[in-house]
């Protein structure tokens, strides 16, 4: 049986609007897999149609073999597969350490557990902060995530999605909004991601792309342009035109 | 340790102190009683979940109504009512919360006025049950215990009453704390996240619903057996709406800040309905606006908001401590 995600045909028109066309795309355990193109090309919303957040028009999406093309958000994430937000979606007046231990709770099925204390579990504490660890997040960890640096709250963000121990992970334009002095933070963590981790970053900076992806997947008005590796990307001459000269008009 | 005591405490303390304090008139100490009852039931689902609701007396009428009822033509044993007072307001919140649930916002509030208006009709028209307008007359209890009498001053009821309060707000404590406490903060502040960390949301709140509405049925129910009398106005806006300005008054997402809201506005009122029958109205709306501009977070932030004002500096970090 095929290990990961498997997209086939996947389409979704909101009305007459069509914004993502026969897409076939797959990823790997291991993967580490980049989906560009101009505003407006369809990633967000190709990334919303993987988690489950929007259904597709058509197509067929399979984790592992099996269709999941109806589940909705909460089990896909069962599954296996999460992905951060494109504008940071946190329990901004709760703690880092807070903000880590909902998703391990959640993960872990124990949401409705109501007579115990939810900060008692020594195992459940280990985790966070080994997390915390990760992510260098150790003198911000009693700190309400509201407080912190933009930068920072990505990291959380990331560090949030990594704690519910997903097979596949999302990063929706992980570097968005944070500081170019601060975007090493980000790549540094996506380096650091488990190795058999299936990792899809969607980016509008290039940059990042080039340092973290191994293949590219170029998204063009809800059609896939073209996929290669880095440097077939970087020399192809349509993708080239579409960033410098901006067609499709 | 000691530390963590010293508010729990405090507040039985005050429970006590109360019953001297108010000895001919141990009635309205109940009442205070019964209503902080309430008050943490809408904390739970407003405060801590995110609910907004303006319907809550939904809940406490059919828990009075089922515990008068259970006590006239079942069994008179009270804590057999307060049971049924629990379930009829659990039924309730989750028949009505499976549809109100899928709502949020304005929609919700005027959802939840609608049950408890829809509760207020029925009572009034099935006078052959209810008594109508006239109210649920001819409830005797049992002994508490076997032992203790409802005597007619009051004294087994009010002790009755501050037992089931300190009840709830222990079982609401470890409730806060757990990790469904955690998630319904999670699911007030950010339901999408939520989603995304693969928490059934709908579920979840409902649940939440549903142990609220039991927590109002019991508060109806020990109201109901204390006064032995069920009047429709159990199911009334005003009553919902009280009941809100009360935790706004002390501090909503905070436990001691349903308590101390509800004890502030109750003898406020009490006071100044005491000494000025027609204009005491004037006293609690200005209060509320007080609170409400100057402490948005309730009452419970006083203390903090004081010690601010304060010209000399104090230490840091020590002063937020009572964060519950």
């Amino acid at each position: 049986m095929p290990q990961g995600l498997e997209v086939r045909g996947l389409s979704k028109q909101f009305g007459g609007l069509t914004v993502s066309e026969n897409i076939d795309f797959d990823l790997r355990p291991g993967d580490r897999k980049a989906l560009i193109g101009p505003n407006g090309a369809g990633k967000s919303t190709f990334a919303n149609l993987v988690t489950g957040i929007l259904s597709p028009s058509g197509g067929t999406i399979r984790f592992d073999g099996r269709d999941i093309a109806r589940m909705n958000e909460a089990a896909r994430v069962k599954l296996g597969i999460a992905k951060t937000f494109q504008i940071t979606t946190l329990f901004r007046h709760m703690t880092v350490r807070e903000n880590l231990r909902l998703p391990i709770l959640e993960r872990e099925g124990r949401g409705f557990a109501m007579l115990r204390r939810a900060d008692r579990s020594a195992r459940i504490e280990a985790e966070i902060d080994a997390l915390i660890d990760q992510f260098e997040l150790g003198a911000l960890a009693d700190r309400p995530v509201e407080g912190l640096a933009y930068g920072q709250q990505r990291l959380v963000e990331m560090a949030l999605t990594l704690a519910l121990k997903p097979r596949v992970l999302i990063l929706d334009e992980p570097a968005a909004g944070v500081p170019s002095s601060e975007t090493h933070l980000i790549t540094d963590a996506i380096a650091a991601l488990p190795g058999d981790l299936a990792v899809l970053i969607i980016e509008h900076d290039m940059d990042l792309v080039f340092r973290v992806a191994r293949s590219i997947v170029v998204l063009v008005q809800g059609r896939i342009l073209t996929e290669g590796t880095p440097e077939q990307i970087a020399r192809d001459a349509k993708v080239r035109e579409l960033y410098l000269g901006g067609a499709h008009a | 340790m000691l530390k963590t005591l010293i508010a729990p405490l405090a507040l039985l303390i005050t429970g006590i102190a109360m019953f001297y304090l108010f000895p001919y008139n141990l009635a309205f100490a109940t009442r205070m009683v019964v209503m902080v009852v309430l008050v943490l039931s809408i904390d739970l689902i407003l405060g801590y979940a995110g609910i907004a609701t303006l319907g809550q007396a939904a809940m406490y009428g059919a828990g009075a109504y089922a515990a008068g009822l259970f006590a006239i033509h079942v069994w008179a044993d009270p804590l057999a009512g307060l049971a049924a007072g629990a379930v009829a307001g659990a039924v309730l919140a989750f028949v009505s919360g499976l549809v109100l649930m899928r709502t949020s916002g304005l929609t919700l509030i005027m959802l939840t006025i609608a049950v408890a208006s829809i509760c207020h009709e029925i009572a009034n028209q099935a006078r052959w049950l209810t008594g109508g307008a006239d109210g649920l007359r001819g409830i005797r209890m049992d002994p508490l215990f076997g032992a203790f009498e409802f005597d007619f001053i009051g004294i087994t009821g009010y002790w009755y009453a501050l037992g089931v309060a300190a009840a709830v707000f222990a079982f609401l404590w470890l409730l806060t704390r757990s990790a469904f406490g955690l998630s319904l903060r999670g699911i007030h502040e950010s339901p999408a996240r939520m989603a995304a960390i693969g928490a059934p949301v709908y579920w979840r709140r409902v649940c939440a619903y549903t142990i609220g509405g039991a927590i109002a049925g019991i508060a109806g129910a020990v109201a109901a057996q204390a006064t032995q009398l069920v009047s429709l106005e159990s199911f009334a806006f005003s009553l919902s709406a009280e009941a809100l300005i009360m935790l706004i008054l002390g501090g909503t997402g905070r436990l001691y800040g349903a308590v101390i809201g509800t004890l502030i506005f109750m003898m406020v009122h009490h006071t100044a309905a005491a000494n000025d029958p027609f204009n005491w109205l004037f006293v609690i709306g200005g209060m509320v606006l007080a609170v409400v501009f100057f402490l948005p977070r309730g009452l419970l932030t006083l203390p903090t908001a004081l010690l601010r004002l304060a010209p000399k500096p104090q230490s840091k970090g020590t002063r937020d401590a009572a964060r519950s």
